[in-house]
């Protein structure tokens, strides 16, 4: 199973993975103050949510890389035959996921913090919020992934699919910039949720998928 | 002693019933042929084999590890071809996966090529490349989906003397074709 992570680890990352996930969410990010205008003051106060937001739809981004490329390779199929459970390698494939997509994303909030002058404190929320909000983010997109996995359309369906999902997360992310430890304590309990029942669901959509 | 049992087994696919109360006994060193027209069911009947489908009736016993070589390769694009069986022989579990993979590229005669990516391999190759994996997984059923096609006629001569191999070393295999494979002494389905 390390060697499942490892090797996911290393294909989140191959091919320019994490850099696209960066390049969009600051795209995202700077679109916002040409569409709002250039006020300093109110860039700052909505920036947390920007982040969020940007945050989100760049989540969307790897969804169709995650569980397709699998399924069409018969690397599920060889897993199934060597017993592996489908939700073992869902657990597996979200942690990967994270590993590979929360740095970026990470690094690149301190970037988008600098382009909307947001204060240091605001930007240490944002980034605690991120840490514990990633993890809910990473097994949203791989129970995506494999539901739309093998659909015709697969990335428009999996934005319908994961982003009303999402709205959660992004609630209580944007809401502990102002909430402070309450807020992040909720947003800490939807990713639990999201994380314990992701493996479940991609598991069976797998299983599905291979069928 | 049979290592692969089905009774009764029903194969249906969309509502269709393609396979209808089989029996399958394949003994240690036994090999079964499945034959039949494309779409007569062939590989749905080695997926239930395999389970990786589950049958409309019956029951399926498999005693001992599995190899299976479906219509993908299953191995990584982008790595070396020796990186990428690894992957998979370290998975099979058991000492020795960067020997077994050296005998197997050995078998399927890829030793040359270990270090070429898998996505610059050619359609025979990436079979054969396939195969490599099935052998190196050291499983005692090898069920094999059209392992002959895209295979010139050495290779379908190496893939027969493969099978033989793992026969007489008291493996079980199952083979699915549509194109005649010399597999001496084994039972046959038709589908």
């Amino acid at each position: 199973m390390i060697a499942l992570f490892w090797r996911d680890v290393r294909r989140g990352y191959a091919g320019g993975g994490a850099t696209l996930v960066i390049a969009f969410f600051l795209l995202v990010a700077v679109l916002f103050p040409f569409a709002i205008g250039p006020d300093a003051a109110l860039l700052a106060r909505v920036g947390g949510g920007v982040i969020w937001a940007a945050a989100l739809l760049a989540a969307l981004l790897p969804v169709e890389r995650l569980v397709q490329p699998d399924l069409e390779a018969g690397v599920l199929d060889q897993l199934a035959v060597r017993g592996v459970s489908p939700a073992m390698v869902a657990a597996v494939k979200i942690a990967a996921h994270w590993c590979a997509f929360a740095p970026p994303l990470m690094l690149a909030a301190v970037i988008a913090a600098g382009l909307l002058d947001l204060s240091a404190e605001r930007l240490l929320l944002v980034e605690a919020g991120l840490l514990l909000g990633t993890p809910g983010l990473a097994a949203l997109a791989v129970a995506t992934g494999a539901l739309v996995a093998g659909l015709r359309g697969a990335g428009a369906v999996a934005g319908l699919v994961m982003l009303p999902l999402a709205v959660p997360l992004l609630i209580f992310g944007a809401g502990a910039i102002e909430g402070g430890a309450s807020g992040l304590k909720l947003l800490a309990a939807v990713s639990l949720v999201l994380v314990a029942g992701a493996p479940v669901v991609a598991g069976a959509a797998m299983r599905a998928g291979m069928e | 002693m049979s290592l692969l049992v089905a009774q009764a087994l029903t194969v249906a696919r969309g509502g269709r019933v393609l396979v209808d109360g089989l029996d399958i006994h394949v003994a240690r060193g036994g090999a079964l042929l499945v034959s039949g027209a494309n779409g007569a069911g062939k590989s749905s009947l080695l997926r239930v084999l395999a389970g990786l489908l589950a049958p409309a009736a019956g029951t399926v016993t498999r005693d001992g590890n599995v190899a299976w070589l479906g219509e993908a390769a299953a191995l990584d694009p982008e790595r070396r071809l020796v990186d990428a069986l690894r992957f998979w022989a370290a998975l099979d579990g058991g000492a020795s996966a960067d020997l077994r993979v050296a005998a197997a590229l050995a078998a399927v005669e890829l030793g040359e090529i270990a270090d070429v990516p898998v996505r610059l391999l050619s359609t025979g190759q990436r079979r054969r490349a396939a195969l490599a994996r099935v052998v190196a997984s050291g499983a005692d059923i090898w069920l094999l989906d059209e392992p002959a096609s895209g295979l010139d006629a050495a290779s379908v001569a190496q893939l027969e003397g493969l099978i033989d191999g793992h026969r007489g070393g008291g493996g079980a295999v199952v083979v699915t074709t549509h194109q005649p494979l010399a597999v001496p002494d084994a039972a046959t389905v038709a589908l």
